[in-house]
């Protein structure tokens, strides 16, 4: 017997009709249509640059990213119970301040990135019990930190403050050697672990089955006697977490911390997930689809770089179209398989 | 404006404190009193040029635009939806409004004015209909269907300016945000205007209750024979239309657009506005005067860190803890809890169980 998955049971439906093999690929259509359309840019890419058809340029896309991917990840967690998490901009703008005035001070690197996770949990953990034992939407919840943590900065500092520490430097600059001259940096390979790390929990744990369960719906996952309170609540410390560690990333990516920085990552990491065909509605959706919706995000800046002649703003009008199309494709997909 | 609970006789005093907007008056009070003790002359207004100024005069003026959009955003969430588009659509509405008048051959005639304003106006009203039709037509959740504008819009409100801060200088356009009418700035005379007639158009018409009837349950209202698509129309396009004069206010007031800043997270603000309000997020009941005081109340803090003498850096955190606080007493668990505390005989009148929704 294999072990439970929340994914479509593949093997099962071998013999029912083939009726019930399109909804199984259904479910996996907007992550799939996510991917093709990365796949699209990639080639129209290649074929308008020369350059652009190199491995280095793909895993530009995660060395530039990688705070955005673990934020999604976080993100994930939370949009699959149906909630959202507006703070983590601004918590990954306080784990950069802290971290900054702290080793400016003299602090031990490791002591600091401990303490900085801890700050990042531990607000994620007063925001989910808020959540929970108050009744309040999450929305305005996270808003109210989302304040907080922004406050917060501003009182560490209105300047921003460099970072010269040896260890954070060094990582800043570390490359790790690939086959073929290409290289990636440490951060992506923590990126990528923390990727592995949530698709093996939401795929392979009671804990993700009860998340997909409450996403689906509350009260039936409370019904079925699912700890629906405290995966409610730990969902919310996974994205403070995640949002400490995105932090920790951009920080090595930036080597700075500054009051102002992340402002409007949320909405990058909300569009991340829903381009990566997470609904919003919450109990559906892969965290695969979410590191695809970044990698997607990614092309398009890198796209507008490349041209040189398109100014800034376009990444966002291209954004807000992209997020358009998407959720009418999930209009589409949820009306079937209704 | 709003539907009092049975007063019960003999007792005015609980009376008072069972009304839906006791704690948001009580704490707006309590705020502009702990400025009073402060700086004695807080409440008093003067005239000068046969203009009135005072602290109360600015806290209406800087509050403005944030109640003007907080009004449209209380019909949206009475329908139980959301817009996250408005800050995107005061700075359209600034970034249009100022290109034309930048662009136009007399930049500083009224009726260039006029017709920035009406392209405003226009402009609010296609937002608003989008949002409707991806709401209304599409079916999708009201929080994405705005979010794609949220992120958008800045980037159109770019593209019209060309990335540049446009400054115009017509004082007709610039009477919008910072001039003054019968002694009043004429942007508090705008939001009560439209105040008024938001008031009159839902209360004294069936339209309020339909807009309830909507946010309570929209399958039984539609059966019942009402076009909630229609309602839901209308309150998008209102909370857009809202949004656009609130950008002609803030555009007009610096005499600018600023495509990147202006209306940044005044979304955020009108949300809290409606909630501290005493609005409930999940739809249906829904008070304007509250939403009014909520508003009040969020400048007023703004107002309070200066007078305080608390550095400004700490003016987030400070908002973000009152907000929490009045969140907390808010909170229908929260409320029975008092209820259970005051352990009065009386069998308290409980808050029916708030059905939720997934934002």
């Amino acid at each position: 017997m294999p072990q439970p998955s929340t994914l479509a049971p593949r093997a099962a439906t071998k013999t029912a009709a083939p009726r019930r093999q399109l909804r199984g690929n259904a479910r996996y259509a907007p992550t799939l249509a996510t991917l093709g359309l990365f796949l699209a840019m990639f080639a129209v890419g290649a074929g308008m640059y020369p350059s652009f058809l190199s491995g280095q340029v793909f895993l530009n896309l995660f060395i530039d990213n990688t705070f955005l991917i673990v934020l999604a990840v976080g993100m994930t967690f939370v949009i699959l119970t149906g909630g959202i998490d507006l703070s983590v901009g601004a918590v990954v703008a306080l784990s950069m301040m802290v971290a900054a005035t702290l080793l400016q001070q003299g602090w031990n690197p490791a002591a600091v990135i401990v303490l900085v996770l801890l700050i990042g949990s531990t607000l994620g953990l007063a925001m989910g019990l808020i959540i929970h034992y108050f009744d309040i939407q999450p929305f305005i919840v996270t808003l109210a930190g989302m304040f907080l943590a922004r406050g917060l900065c501003y009182v560490i500092s209105l300047d921003s403050i460099p970072v010269t520490e040896g260890f954070f430097t060094g990582m800043a600059q570390a490359q790790i050697p690939l086959p073929g001259e290409l290289f990636i940096s440490p951060g992506v390979v923590l990126a990528l672990a923390i990727v592995a790390a949530a698709f093996f929990v939401l795929h392979h744990t009671r804990f993700g089955r009860t998340v997909y369960a409450i996403g689906g719906n509350e009260n039936s996952a409370m019904l079925m006697g699912l700890p629906v309170r405290t995966t409610k609540i730990l969902v919310y410390v996974l994205s403070g977490l995640c949002s400490a560690v995105a932090g920790i990333l951009f920080s090595f990516y930036s080597l700075s911390g500054y009051s102002l920085a992340a402002q409007g990552m949320e909405l990058d990491a909300i569009a991340a997930v829903v381009i990566g065909g997470t609904l919003l509605t919450g109990g559906s959706g892969y965290v695969l689809g979410s590191v695809v919706g970044v990698l997607v995000l990614g092309i398009v800046q890198t796209f507008i770089a490349y041209d040189g002649t398109l100014s800034s703003w376009w990444t966002k009008i291209v954004i807000g179209a992209l997020l358009l199309a998407f959720i009418l494709l999930q209009r589409l997909f949820t009306r079937k398989t209704a | 404006m709003t539907s009092h609970q049975p007063a019960k006789p003999g007792n005015p005093l609980k009376a008072i404190f069972a009304h839906r907007l006791a704690w948001p008056v009580i704490a707006l009070a309590a705020l502009l009193l702990l400025n009073q003790l402060f700086r004695p002359d807080f409440l008093a207004l003067r005239m000068q040029d046969g203009h009135l100024y005072g602290s109360l005069i600015d806290i209406m003026r800087n509050g403005a635009p944030t109640i003007l959009i907080a009004l449209g955003m209380t019909l949206v969430i009475a329908t139980r939806g959301i817009d996250l588009s408005v800050g995107a659509v005061v700075a359209i509405a600034g970034a249009a409004s100022c290109a034309y008048i930048a662009a136009s051959p007399e930049p500083g005639s009224p009726a260039t004015a006029l017709t920035a304003v009406l392209i405003a106006v226009v402009a609010g009203l296609a937002v608003g209909a989008w949002n409707g039709f991806l709401v209304a037509t599409i079916g999708v959740q009201p929080i994405i269907a705005t979010l794609v504008l949220m992120t958008a819009g800045r980037g159109i409100a770019q593209l019209i300016t060309g990335g540049q801060i446009i400054s115009v200088s017509n004082d007709n356009y610039k009477a919008i945000g910072a001039g003054y009418l019968f002694t009043l700035p004429v942007s508090i005379l705008v939001t009560a205007a439209i105040f008024v007639l938001a008031a009159v158009l839902t209360r004294r018409t069936a339209l309020g209750t339909l807009i309830e009837a909507v946010g309570i349950n929209p399958v039984a209202s539609r059966l019942a024979g009402l076009r909630s698509r229609n309602i839901v129309w209308i309150v998008y396009v209102f909370s857009a239309v809202c949004a656009a004069f609130a950008g002609l206010m803030i555009s007009s007031n610096v005499t600018a657009a600023d495509a990147n800043n202006a209306g940044l997270y005044i979304e955020m603000d009108a949300i809290l506005a409606v909630v501290i309000g005493g609005t409930s997020l999940a739809g249906g009941r829904y008070t304007l005067t509250g939403t009014v005081v909520g508003a009040f109340i969020i400048q007023t803090l703004t107002t309070t860190v200066y007078t305080l003498g608390i550095p400004p850096e700490v003016t987030l955190v400070f908002k973000a803890l009152v907000v929490i606080t009045v969140c907390l007493l808010q909170a229908p668990k929260a409320r029975k809890v008092f209820a259970r505390l005051k352990a009065t005989a009386r069998p308290a009148a409980m808050e029916p169980a708030k059905e939720k929704v997934a934002l």
